[in-house]
């Protein structure tokens, strides 16, 4: 094989099929081999995954999860995007307030967990409130970096254009810094699916994560634990091809590499 | 000799047929790193005159990009001062606008965007006007919707050039803007941009590196020393556009120029 050769395109699919294969046939056979009556394999998880359909579910609990990230990492990004532009801006501010944001940053979400029932109750807004303490941190840290590595070029250029600093901000600043915004904001998507499901685990009724710990709860139900934990990987995956396409867009694709 | 002849037949004065433009006097610069005082200007003192086109020529490193943007208000001088239209520089402002290297187009606009970049205040149409003209004024037509990574480096360049001339600046202050292209398209840009300067008649000041391109573009041009830059001696190009680069005026010119800047021109 050559290095330099074009894959064909049916082998852009078939590989990866193939892998994926591969690996519910292992899980599968190990099921088998093993004799476990606990884990489920394969066909029992498909199973599942249709029972939740029927009982009308699985699109209530995946939505339920999506809105939480939906309010909860939209909420980050509002805020956390025009507050990283201000601190890379003004690096004084940033100077005065780095220390807390750097001390906050590295607590995993999960141990807010206490304080947020303690704060927001046993519901919907704690989980809502742990995936912006997740969300923010990332955002913002993006946003003051893209800013402070904005070529100075671009700053004199617009300030020579006559620009005020609020348009300097807006229509310089924040457009050089966006394709290291992107970035923040989809490492921060990412972390936030990851504590949605943490949080349904503990402070709601409804959710992926609800699921989880509820099949396993009442009943040990397995397959549908199982089922839940496949539905978690594939909305995950979902949400972070969509946001790749964002790369792809032209006004913000010279800013990411092997772009084309 | 001969080639001292020209230099002392010319003084830095300003031809008096010439309205003056710009007047920098006893311009200092001193910049502060790590305790130690660097000087990178010392007593400058530069008259230029409405419509000339004035190359700042001298050795890399030696301040002359410095200079530039003291004289664009992009710094602020530790000594003297600079008028334009005798009123004192404290900042940069659109009618004068300061052309980089190509990396100063936004990536992030198309090709119309950078050049509308400046022209927020006027009315769309008067806007979609002047995005037509300037696009065709440095031939970019076609290329419109581009972004600037689907553009070559002197196509790149051309644009950063009509994004500062859109704004109807009366002075355009260029650093280094060809350094980075290749030699043939350096010299095809040269000849745009006197062409561009004849058409439009702003006053330029140009800093470069290469004695070639000075003597090529200039009226006159400005020899500076290393650093602490100071102006060495202030060269004439009598020599009308077009300017045969192989005339004998030509290269007494530029041979008096490699002269003053104590090279053998011999390689």
């Amino acid at each position: 094989m050559n290095s330099l050769r074009q894959p064909g395109k049916w082998e852009k699919y078939f590989w990866p099929v193939l892998a994926a294969g591969t690996f519910l046939a292992l899980w599968y056979l190990s099921v088998k081999w093993s004799g476990t009556k606990i884990f489920p394999s394969p066909p029992e998880v498909g199973r599942a995954a249709v029972e939740l359909v029927r009982k009308g579910l699985l699109f209530r609990y995946v939505l339920d999860s999506l809105r939480r990230v939906a309010v909860g990492y939209g909420g980050a990004a509002v805020l956390g995007i025009p507050i990283g532009l201000l601190l890379g801006w003004y690096p004084e501010w940033a100077f005065v307030v780095n220390p807390v944001i750097q001390m906050l940053r590295p607590i995993s979400p999960i141990a807010w967990i206490p304080v947020a029932i303690v704060l927001f109750g046993v519901g919907d807004l704690a989980a809502i409130y742990l995936i912006f303490l997740a969300a923010f941190f990332p955002i913002v840290v993006a946003a003051i970096n893209g800013v402070r590595n904005v070529p100075s070029m671009y700053r004199r250029a617009g300030r020579n254009f006559g620009l005020s600093p609020m348009q300097l901000i807006t229509r310089v600043v924040f457009l050089a810094a966006l394709p290291q915004i992107i970035l923040g904001l989809r490492i921060a998507l990412g972390v936030a699916w990851l504590v949605v499901v943490a949080a349904e685990m503990i402070a709601v009724d409804s959710g992926l994560g609800y699921l989880v710990i509820d099949s396993r709860n009442s009943g040990k139900r397995y397959d549908l634990v199982v089922a839940a934990m496949f539905l978690i990987g594939l909305t995950g995956l979902v949400l972070d091809a969509g946001f790749r396409r964002i790369e792809t867009f032209r006004s913000v694709r010279w800013g990411f590499r092997n772009a084309s | 000799m001969a080639t001292e002849a020209i230099l002392t037949e010319v003084a830095p004065k300003l031809k008096s047929s010439l309205k003056t433009k710009l007047r920098a006097e006893g311009i200092d610069m001193v910049f502060t790193r790590d305790s130690n005082k660097i000087q990178v200007l010392q007593q400058i003192d530069l008259e230029v005159g409405e419509g000339e086109f004035v190359c700042l020529l001298g050795p890399s490193g030696c301040g002359k990009s410095t200079l530039l943007n003291v004289l664009a208000g992009f710094i602020s001088p530790t000594a003297g001062q600079v008028r334009i239209d005798n009123e004192p520089v404290c900042g940069p402002d659109p009618r004068r606008i300061f052309v980089f290297q190509e990396r100063g187009v936004f990536p992030w606009l198309t090709v119309e965007g950078n050049i509308s970049f400046g022209l927020f205040r006027l009315l769309p149409e008067e806007r979609n006007q002047r995005i037509a003209r300037y696009v065709k004024l440095v031939g970019l037509q076609g290329f419109e919707k581009a972004y600037p990574q689907e553009l070559s480096g002197g196509m790149k360049q051309r644009l950063e050039v009509a994004r500062a001339l859109a704004v109807n600046p009366d002075m355009l202050f260029l650093d280094e803007p060809f350094g980075a292209l290749d030699s043939i398209t350096r010299l095809v840009m040269r000849r745009e941009l006197l062409r561009i300067w004849e058409a439009e008649r702003k006053t330029i000041i140009f800093v470069t590196h290469d004695i070639d391109e000075a003597v090529q573009l200039a009226d006159r041009v400005v020899v500076m020393s290393a650093r602490p830059a100071r102006i060495q001696g202030i060269v004439d190009i009598d020599i009308a556009h077009p300017r045969d680069i192989s005339s004998s005026r030509y290269l007494k010119l530029r041979d008096g120029i490699f002269k003053q800047i104590g090279m053998a021109h011999k390689v």
